[in-house]
């Protein structure tokens, strides 16, 4: 290789690194939904000026050892329940000052459906000017996995080794009744529906919040190589709802197959359900009364039409529908 | 100047209002607001006035008022914001943070006692959770002082060579609900007395992480080393800032120390916030009874001032402090810290007086001179009950 062409790769690498917001040298475990959920966003940020509050979590540890950082952008780093209000202070200042600093809270499920729940509501209500992102692993994962109320039941846990009891919190559902201008669940196994409204959310003004399943392969006792397979098998099965909510209209991006095969497949991959008791019938029952929640919000499909019969006995399940 | 007719809680609203406006040339101003008694009326009217180029955020709770001010704050502006007893507590990990990130926040606290049970009075037990959290704490014993030493904190927490949140105590509804005259300079006064605030370390595009994971114990212990020489720095430049005070409102801020009445006393009766106004009232009938009575006030109790302590109590002979605050299962707060600047041969006492804001009054001041001369030396803290 000629010195001038090495040069080239150089400044490549280089240029692509600065717009990216997670850069090599992160500690994060090999794939881990969250790295995947980055480097989507930088995609999404890319030419723009962002700063981070990140709350001690598998994030916050990400960014390395003081004074190194693997994040492309400035972070403030928050304690665990304040996401939202450290975030709404930076966004005021960055206003008073006619920046156009876009003001992004990267949380995981404890500070967002927990200990932050609360700071969380408070920008909501206030339409702060933040873009506040939930990467879900459904755990505790930065202290070695305990429940959350993320957690979805039968899920072991260091703190529920026989499985959790009680439903996973419907953390979306909560930002919908705020009636903020965009709520949407990201899909990792579905890119650019991911990309797309992860540039609108950090583009749009006002309050915005994005949930993502993140896989933690770690904590969910999967392979690291599945998580964009278990993504895809969670959103096929209808367990998570690919979704955006705005200007008071709910539209379902990715049409589940309320798929009680890709159901199986997907708490089969992860040894985090095997101690419970995970009956794929009883899932897809849920899977069920949660879309009926969601029709009665008014989702209607991207092009407009209604949702149609849903759940496991519906038309709109799919060719194994009903499979125990 | 004016002189305007104001409570504590307004006038420390009204100085955070024109230390604001200061600012408007530079990043502008952030605070962070939620109510309880009795500092409401501080935030109330706070959120009554126009401010260039401010804000002020209602937010849920104490813990979110400290995180918006650690964002605010964290991105270069300034910052404010009040609270009282549960509440502070409620934002003390935040508190602590803020501290910890060496930002220039401001805090009025007014102090009314810890629930339960619920109680609105005043005492210092509140700020004094505070003590060891990295912050400037100061007690002030009127309205006119809560005035100045709002601004006086913002100079002192904002100097390049301090950099920590400061805290001005004033006591509930002795302070807080009392209208007294108060003097209050012109904008550009304050304008002169502020500048632009300048924070060195303030988040900027450039990817850093603000207050993430420290590598070795090392780094903790570096990063608390200059936390106290930061801290120490505070009553370093003290004089000159007082100087700067002096010419630019005409009149000097406190001594961290204030004496009253110590010329040639043999008894010294140290206190601290309006609880010093009683025992100077005392200390005037002792004094026209022909005794050597005098009063210290302990303006600031961080940094906390040693040096102006061993001068001020050397070669006296007894030595009371009244403590309006309880370390439970130890004693009073500030009669543990001041024991060692108490001279050899002076004798000392700590008595725990007007907890739960007990109305001590001149004449409990009186007793506790007479039982001071009689009562054995003891490290213990002697608990006087004025309550009814
Ligand atoms: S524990 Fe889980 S969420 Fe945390 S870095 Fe590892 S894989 Fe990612």
């Amino acid at each position: 290789m000629t010195a001038r062409s090495t040069q080239t790769r150089v400044a490549a690498v280089a240029e692509l690194e600065s717009s990216c917001l997670l850069r090599p040298g992160n500690t994060n475990c090999g794939g881990c939904g969250m790295s995947i959920a980055l480097q989507l966003l930088s995609r999404a940020t890319a030419g723009r000026t962002v700063q981070l509050v990140v709350p001690p979590c598998c994030g916050w540890v990400t960014g390395g050892n003081y004074p190194h950082t693997a994040y492309g952008a400035s972070v403030m780093a928050s304690t665990l329940g304040s996401v939202g209000a450290v975030a709404s202070g930076m966004a005021n200042v960055a206003r008073l000052n006619s920046e156009k600093t876009r003001v992004i809270a990267w949380a995981g499920d404890g500070a967002t459906y927990d200990i932050g729940l609360a700071a969380l509501s408070g920008a909501a209500e206030r339409d702060e000017d933040v873009l506040f992102i939930c990467y879900d692993n459904e755990i505790y994962g930065n202290t070695g996995g305990q429940r959350s109320s993320a957690t979805p039941s039968g899920a072991s846990t260091t703190t529920t080794p026989r499985g959790k009891r009680g439903a996973k919190k419907d953390i979306v559902g909560i930002m919908m009744a705020h009636q903020v201008g965009y709520v949407a669940t990201v899909s990792l196994a579905h890119p650019d529906d991911a990309v797309r409204k992860m540039r609108f959310a950090v583009d749009a003004r006002g309050f915005r919040f994005l949930h993502i399943l993140s896989p933690c392969p770690t904590g969910w006792k999967a392979d690291s190589s599945l998580s964009v397979h278990l993504v895809r098998l969670a959103v096929r099965g209808g367990l998570f709802p690919v979704l955006e909510a705005r200007d008071g209209a709910l539209v379902v991006n990715v049409r589940p197959e309320f798929s009680g095969v890709a159901l199986a497949e997907y708490f089969s991959h992860q040894r985090r359900f095997r101690s419970g008791s995970v009956d794929v019938a009883d899932i897809l029952g849920a899977v069920g009364r949660h879309w009926a929640g969601l029709e009665r919000w008014g989702a209607r499909l991207e092009n407009g039409e209604p949702l149609g019969p849903i759940g496991p006995q519906g038309s709109a399940a799919g060719p194994d529908g009903g499979a125990r | 100047m004016t002189s305007r007719l104001l409570s504590a809680n307004h006038a420390a609203g009204l100085a955070a209002v024109m230390a604001a406006r200061a600012n408007r040339t530079a990043r502008g101003f952030c605070a962070a607001v939620y109510p309880i008694t009795p500092q409401t009326e501080c935030i109330e009217f706070l959120s009554s006035q126009a401010i260039e180029k401010g804000h002020v955020v209602h937010v849920e709770s104490e813990h979110s008022a400290m995180g918006v001010c650690l964002g605010a704050s964290a991105t270069g502006a300034r910052s404010f914001t009040a609270s009282s007893s549960n509440g502070l507590a409620y934002m003390a990990e935040n508190l602590i943070a803020a501290a910890l990130l060496r930002l220039p926040i401001v805090i009025a606290a007014v102090n009314r006692t810890l629930g339960p049970p619920w109680s609105i009075w005043a005492d210092h037990g509140d700020s004094l959770l505070f003590r060891d959290s990295g912050c400037i704490q100061i007690y002030c014993a009127d309205n006119q002082e809560v005035f100045d030493s709002i601004l006086l904190a913002f100079r002192l927490a904002e100097d390049p060579s301090v950099l920590v949140p400061a805290m001005v105590c004033l006591d509930g509804f002795v302070l807080s609900h009392t209208l007294c005259q108060t003097e209050v300079p012109e904008q550009e006064v304050v304008d002169r007395l502020l500048p632009a605030m300048d924070l060195p370390h303030r988040l900027t595009d450039t990817p850093v992480i603000f207050g993430g994971l420290a590598a070795s114990p090392r780094q903790i212990e570096v990063h608390r080393y200059r936390h106290q020489d930061a801290l120490d720095h505070v009553l370093e430049i003290y004089p000159a800032v007082q100087d700067e005070f002096e010419q630019a409102l005409g009149r000097r801020p406190g001594n961290p120390v204030v004496h009253y009445r110590t010329e040639d006393a043999e008894t010294v009766l140290l206190s601290a916030g309006s609880l010093a106004s009683t025992v100077e009232r005392a200390v005037d009938m002792a004094r026209d009874k022909g005794e050597r009575v005098g009063s210290l006030r302990l303006r600031m109790v961080r940094p906390f001032p040693f040096d102006h302590l061993r001068r001020a109590l050397e070669g006296r002979r007894h030595v009371a402090v009244l403590d309006r605050d309880i370390s439970l299962g130890f004693g009073g707060i500030l009669g543990g810290e001041i024991r060692g600047c108490v001279p050899p041969g002076a004798a000392m006492q700590d008595y725990v007086v007007g907890l739960g804001g007990g109305d001590v009054r001149p004449e409990h001041v009186l007793d506790l001179v007479g039982d001071l001369r009689l009562r054995p030396d003891s490290p213990r803290s002697h608990l006087v009950e004025v309550g009814r």
